[in-house]
């Protein structure tokens, strides 16, 4: 996790507070809807492609809605690849049955599912990532705790998601004031644990100056979530309507049945 | 070490959702009786450290590779098991909405694997036991450097196992083994010298910071480690069992396929080979977790889906209900909740008007 990555969460939150359609939908209508397209889309076997290709709709609809641009999206499931890149590589080297011969190519089971690796790999994390783009993280802690996510948890994440920038932004002034005494060397252990330590005991100490600033306003030991969106029956639609979408489109092959109409249309 | 989505079925993925969403409610409630108000900004605030933390990196002498610190063993030890499980799963949270680090699905997977491990396992059963709260001394760095090398040791064999009991990756087990454990255990290694140091470190600096750990720690009870133990070996069991009486065979069959590719026109092969593909069809557990999940929106339809299994020809039958039986019931359980949080919140909702 490099500095560059820091300045892209920074862009996150800025698309997550914005005001649009798809901002505008209940923050637990879209987690619900998320999650559920994530489990429809790794129930497909192993060895699916076609069929998938309908649920690229969800996120890039949602995205245009939400005018979220979709080459930041990209950029930021590209970054995230190498480890199902990794494992999944593994998979035509182990399965080589073949499967069906295209032109002067034999296309083996492997193949198959490493393509389906990826294409779910694309999916699941793109619908992660519209999800947060179009909530962001505030609203979404609230859809949460509605849900039923032990407060505790959820005054967790978003206390997290506060100091998150607090400290970083101290880690990396650290960064650079040992960047520039170390002449391009790399830190060793030695000076590392220095800067590790120094920053737990401070970040140790901020959070305690935050928790006498708490008292002083009156903390009671309960933390209050702020509560701004109601569930309305838009929201109600759309989860219904999406839910309804993915079912049909996990029980029939869409893609294959437009294919066979396109074909049939030819011949 | 983060598990993504897209190796994972939803069958694994679901059932460890329930372990650690099991697990996040019980530390919440656990940390709300410890009365100790300063753990809520502290909780935040070491959260946001061990972000920070990772992005610092140190250069391994002799190897050209950089180490972090992962940070599990270490937030136990400063705010014990139940508040460290929990910023922990924050973390992974964070992570998994924010970088794509590790996927939604998977969540569940990499909170168990990273943070039940070092917090109900690696820190109770090794860390305490040995260290026995003399922070700073040779025995805590003894008591570290194990318990971090025992913890993602087991957090990496876990992600062989819900890798393996997925079925979407085509590794074989012992060579995933093979590649996960001797990786991390370099990384354990890395791990419990870094966790040793800034402890040994904060103990003379701030000697009353690293009190407050037993305080809260010491009364750590084992139920949460033997029930989520349980849990997963009831789960973990079933997936095992299932593997034990197919799988030597399935390697088998694929070690032949990969050998014998040239010698596909020999009859024995063919038989093998078609043996194989009818195996294949039917082995992998996304093909058969799919019909619960499906089942789990529609439960009109569930009737007829949970029929379907039967109907195919399933080489071990018993091992394959037996897993079937514990995810279906366990995804039908997390549906039951799912709409009873739902009517419930809405209820309390409609009755006390802002709550």
């Amino acid at each position: 996790m490099g500095i560059t990555d820091w300045i892209e969460i920074g862009r996150m939150d800025e698309l997550g507070r914005m005001d649009t359609p798809a901002h505008r939908i209940d923050a637990r209508a879209k987690a619900i809807v998320t999650l559920a397209f994530i489990v429809v889309v790794m129930s497909f076997p192993c060895h699916e492609i076609s069929a998938l290709t309908p649920f690229l709709l969800y996120p890039i609809v949602l995205l245009s809605l939400g005018r979220i641009p979709l080459r930041y999206i990209l950029r930021k499931i590209l970054i995230a690849a190498p480890f199902a890149l990794v494992i999944g590589i593994l998979n035509p080297f182990i399965d080589r049955q073949p499967l069906s011969v295209i032109g002067p190519f034999v296309v083996t089971g492997g193949w198959v599912s490493f393509v389906s690796i990826m294409f779910r790999f694309i999916l699941t994390v793109g619908a992660a990532l519209t999800l947060v783009a179009c909530t962001g993280m505030y609203r979404l802690g609230a859809g949460l705790e509605k849900i039923g996510v032990p407060r505790v948890f959820v005054v967790q994440l978003l206390f997290l998601y506060r100091y998150l920038f607090v400290v970083s932004n101290e880690a990396v002034t650290m960064m650079r004031s040992a960047a520039l005494r170390s002449a391009g060397r790399s830190l060793s252990f030695r000076v590392y644990i220095s800067m590790i330590s120094h920053l737990l005991l401070r970040s140790m100490d901020r959070a305690d100056r935050v928790y006498r600033a708490m008292i002083a306003r009156g903390f009671d030991g309960e933390v209050r979530v702020l509560r701004q969106s109601a569930f309305h029956w838009p929201d109600a639609i759309f989860v219904c309507g999406c839910l309804i979408l993915f079912l049909l489109a996990r029980i029939w092959n869409i893609a294959d049945g437009l294919g066979q109409l396109l074909a049939g249309g030819v011949l | 070490m983060h598990m993504a989505d897209a190796l994972i079925s939803p069958v694994v993925g679901g059932t460890l959702w329930v372990v650690s969403g099991g697990l996040i409610a019980f530390c919440a409630r656990k940390v709300k009786q410890t009365l100790r108000d300063n753990l809520v900004p502290m909780m935040g605030v070491l959260g946001a450290f061990i972000f920070a933390a990772q992005m610092i990196n140190f250069s391994i002498p002799g190897t050209g590779s950089s180490g972090h610190l992962g940070g599990g063993l270490i937030l136990t030890v400063l705010i014990g098991p139940y508040a460290a499980f929990l910023v922990i799963a924050s973390v992974l949270t964070v992570q998994a909405f924010f970088f794509a680090d590790g996927g939604l699905l998977a969540l569940g997977c990499n909170i168990f694997n990273l943070g039940f491990f070092p917090a109900f396992v690696a820190y109770p059963l090794i860390y305490r036991v040995i260290a026995k709260n003399q922070h700073g001394t040779s025995r805590a760095w003894v008591a570290a450097l194990v318990a971090a090398v025992v913890g993602l040791q087991l957090g990496a064999f876990s992600v062989v196992l819900e890798t393996k009991a997925s079925g979407i990756s085509e590794l074989p087990f012992g060579a995933f083994v093979l590649m996960m454990l001797p990786i991390h255990l370099a990384i354990g290694v890395v791990e419990g010298l870094a966790t040793a140091t800034v402890i040994s470190f904060v103990a003379r600096a701030r000697p009353e910071a690293l009190p407050t750990a037993p305080a809260s720690g010491a009364s750590v009870s084992l139920r949460p480690v033997l029930i989520g133990l349980a849990i997963t070996t009831v789960i973990i069991g079933g997936v095992v069992s299932w593997f034990a009486s197919t799988h030597p065979d399935g390697l088998e069959w694929s070690m032949a396929k990969v050998s014998g590719k040239e010698e596909l026109e020999s009859p024995g092969a063919g038989i093998h080979e078609s043996l194989a593909k009818v195996q294949e069809k039917t082995a992998f557990l996304p093909d058969y977790g799919f019909k619960f999940t499906e089942a789990a929106p529609e439960t009109a339809a569930s009737a007829e889906h949970a029929a379907a299994p039967e109907t195919e020809p399933w080489p071990a039958v018993n091992a394959g209900t037996s897993v079937a039986g514990i995810v279906g019931g366990l995804m039908t359980l997390v549906l039951a909740c799912l709409v009873g949080f739902v009517f419930r919140t809405r209820s309390i909702q409609s009755a006390h008007g802002q709550g």
